[in-house]
C-alpha cells in the first residue's frame, strides 16, 4: 500500500511519498526513495509494481538528460509530462507495459508558474492543483476539496500536507510512519524535513 | 400465507380448536410466559430468546440467497442489493449530530435520490442505514417495536447500549446468512449522548465518531480535521453536512442531498434537507454555521492563481550601466 500527495501552492509544487518498500508481507526497505528529481525544475513520484517503478522512472530521467544535452535546456513541464505520457501509453500497448501510476511536479520559468500533472499506468494524464495516488487518495481528496489554497504560502502547503498525512495515519489501517517531501519551485528542487 | 391457508382451512370445530391451541402455544412460545412480561428481572421477554425469522425453505438458504444476489460473482443476478451509502455520527460537547445522504443506488443504477436513511427509532433515538436498504429498513423498524414494548414492559426508556445490543445481537443470530447492514445507533439517555455502531459481521461498537458506507473514508477526511469535542452546534451540525457533501461529491455511490439530524438531552431535531449539487454551488442558505459560499472547490478558489508574479522584464528595464 504506497501512499503518494502532489500539492500546489502559490509558486512551487510540494511531493511528497511514504518510503515503504514491501513484498508479500515483509517490510523490506523503510528509507526508499520514491520521488525523483528529473531536470532543473521537475520532480516525478513513481508507484506500482515494484522494479517497474525504478526501471520507468530512470528511463524518464535519462530520455529527459537526453533531451537537455541535445537542445541545451531542458524540457518545460508540460512538455515533460506529455512525453511521459506518451511513454507510458506506448508501454501500454506493448508486450510487457510498465505498470506505474505517476505524480509529475514542475516550476516552469519561462512563465513563473507551477505545474502538477497525475498520470496513470494506462496513460491518463490531466493537470490538477492537488492529486493522491494509493488509498490516500481516498482519505485526503475531500480534505484537499475542502483545504487546499492555491495561494497558500509554502509554510501553509505544508500545513495541508501535514493534515493529509496525519489522516491517513489515523485513518489508514496500515501505518506508514516514514514520508519523504520534496518542493519544487523558482530555486529549483530541494528535500524537506518535516515533523510529521 | 401457508400457514394462514392451513390455520381456517380446516371446518370441523374440534380440528379448529386443535389448531387454535398450536397457534397460541407457538405464540407463548415466542413470546415467553405471560408471568414472565413486565420486569421479569429486567429481562423483559428476551428469556424466550431472541425471536426468530422465517427462512426460504431450501437445503441450503444462504447459498440460495447468494446465488441470486450476489452482485461481484455473477453481474446479471436478479436482485441487486442497495450498497453505496454515505452516514455519519459523531458525539461533542452539545449533543450528537447525525447526518446522512440519499440515495439508493442497484449497481451502477441510482434507484432513487431521495431515500430516508435516518430511522426516527423514538424522540430519543436515531438508527442509520448503510448496506442493504431492505435489510436495514426492516431491521431498524424491527428494533423500534422491540424498544417501544420495552418502554411499556418497564416504564423506562430504553438505553442506546441496550437497544444496540438488542440489534446486535439479533443480526449476529443471521451471521453468515448474507444480511448486509452498517448502522449507527445514536441516541441520548441517563448516561448521555450515546452512539453505538453496529453492523452485520455483530461488530458493536461505542465510540464518539464513526462514518459507514463506500463514501466514509471521503467523509472521514473532512470530518476527522474538523472535529473537536467543543465544537459548538452550529459549528457541528456545518461539520457534519460539509463532510457529507465531501462523500456526495467524491463517492459515485452516494449524493442527491444530506438529511441532517441534532440529538440533544430532550431528543432529537431535525434540522433539515440539503441539495448536495446547491451546497456545491451556493452552500447550505442562509442556516446557523453556513460558510456563506457554495462548497465546492472551484467556488471556493474562483479567481486564486498559483502561479507567481512575472519577474520584471529586462528588455523594458531602464538601461543600467555595465560596469567593467
Amino acid at each position: 500500500m504506497e501512499v503518494q500527495f502532489g500539492i500546489v501552492g502559490k509558486g512551487y509544487v510540494i511531493m511528497a511519498s511514504d518510503t515503504n518498500a514491501g513484498r508479500s508481507i515483509v517490510k523490506m526497505k523503510t528509507d526508499e526513495d520514491k520521488i525523483k528529481a528529473l531536470s532543473p525544475h521537475l520532480l516525478m513520484a513513481a508507484s506500482g509494481e515494484p522494479g517497474d517503478t525504478v526501471q520507468f522512472s530512470e528511463f524518464i530521467e535519462r530520455n529527459l538528460r537526453l533531451h537537455h544535452i541535445r537542445y541545451t535546456h531542458p524540457m518545460r513541464p508540460q512538455s515533460a509530462a506529455s512525453w511521459i505520457r506518451r511513454a507510458l501509453a506506448d508501454s501500454l500497448r506493448s508486450r510487457k507495459p510498465y505498470s506505474v501510476n505517476l505524480l509529475v511536479g514542475g516550476y516552469d520559468a519561462s512563465t513563473d508558474s507551477p505545474h502538477l500533472y497525475w498520470l496513470d499506468y494506462l496513460g491518463t494524464l490531466v493537470e490538477v492543483p492537488f492529486a493522491a495516488h494509493g488509498y490516500g487518495a481516498y482519505f485526503c481528496l475531500s480534505l484537499l476539496d475542502r483545504y487546499h489554497n492555491p495561494e497558500a504560502n509554502l509554510e501553509e502547503g505544508l500545513e495541508t500536507l501535514k493534515r493529509c498525512v496525519r489522516e491517513v495515519q489515523k485513518r489508514l489501517i496500515v501505518g506508514l510512519p516514514d514520508w519523504k517531501i520534496k518542493v519544487v519551485d523558482k530555486d529549483g528542487v530541494r528535500e524537506i524535513n518535516l515533523d510529521l | 400465507m401457508n400457514s394462514l391457508v392451513s390455520k381456517f382451512s380446516s371446518s370441523t370445530a374440534t380440528s379448529q380448536l386443535k389448531q387454535a391451541k398450536k397457534h397460541l402455544q407457538q405464540e407463548e412460545e415466542e413470546y415467553g410466559e405471560p408471568a414472565m412480561w413486565g420486569s421479569a428481572g429486567g429481562f423483559g421477554n428476551m428469556a424466550a430468546g431472541i425471536p426468530s425469522f422465517q427462512i426460504p425453505a431450501v437445503a441450503d438458504p444462504t447459498s440460495f440467497l447468494r446465488l441470486h444476489t450476489d452482485d461481484a460473482a455473477d453481474p446479471s443476478c436478479r436482485i441487486k442489493i442497495q450498497h453505496g451509502t454515505t452516514t455519519l455520527a459523531f458525539r461533542f460537547q452539545g449533543g450528537v449530530i447525525v447526518a446522512v445522504d440519499s440515495r439508493a443506488t442497484a449497481g451502477s443504477y441510482i434507484a432513487s435520490g431521495t431515500v430516508k436513511k435516518v430511522i426516527e427509532i423514538n424522540p430519543y433515538l436515531l438508527g442509520t442505514m448503510a448496506g442493504g436498504a431492505a435489510d436495514c429498513q426492516y431491521w431498524e423498524t424491527y428494533l423500534g417495536i422491540q424498544c417501544r414494548l420495552h418502554e411499556l414492559r418497564n416504564k423506562e426508556r430504553i438505553s442506546v447500549a441496550a437497544a444496540s445490543k438488542y440489534l446486535s445481537n439479533l443480526v449476529y443470530s443471521y451471521k453468515g446468512m448474507g444480511l448486509s447492514m452498517g448502522t449507527m445507533i445514536c441516541g441520548w439517555d441517563k448516561t448521555g449522548p450515546r452512539i453505538f455502531y453496529v453492523d452485520s459481521d455483530g461488530t458493536r461498537l461505542k465510540g464518539d465518531l464513526f462514518s459507514v458506507g463506500s463514501g466514509s473514508t471521503f467523509a472521514y477526511g473532512v470530518l476527522d480535521s474538523g472535529y473537536r469535542w467543543d465544537l459548538t452546534d452550529e459549528e457541528a451540525q456545518e461539520l457534519g453536512r460539509r463532510s457529507i457533501y465531501a462523500a456526495g461529491h467524491r463517492d459515485a455511490y452516494s449524493g442527491n442531498s444530506c438529511n441532517l439530524y441534532h440529538v440533544k438531552e430532550h431528543g432529537w431535531t431535525y434540522l433539515g434537507n440539503y441539495d448536495i449539487s446547491k451546497l456545491h454551488y451556493d452552500g447550505p442558505g442562509d442556516v446557523p454555521g453556513s460558510a456563506g459560499h457554495g462548497y465546492g472547490y472551484s467556488e471556493r478558489t474562483a479567481g486564486l492563481s498559483s502561479a507567481n508574479d512575472p519577474a520584471p522584464s529586462t528588455e523594458n528595464a531602464p538601461a543600467v550601466s555595465v560596469q567593467a
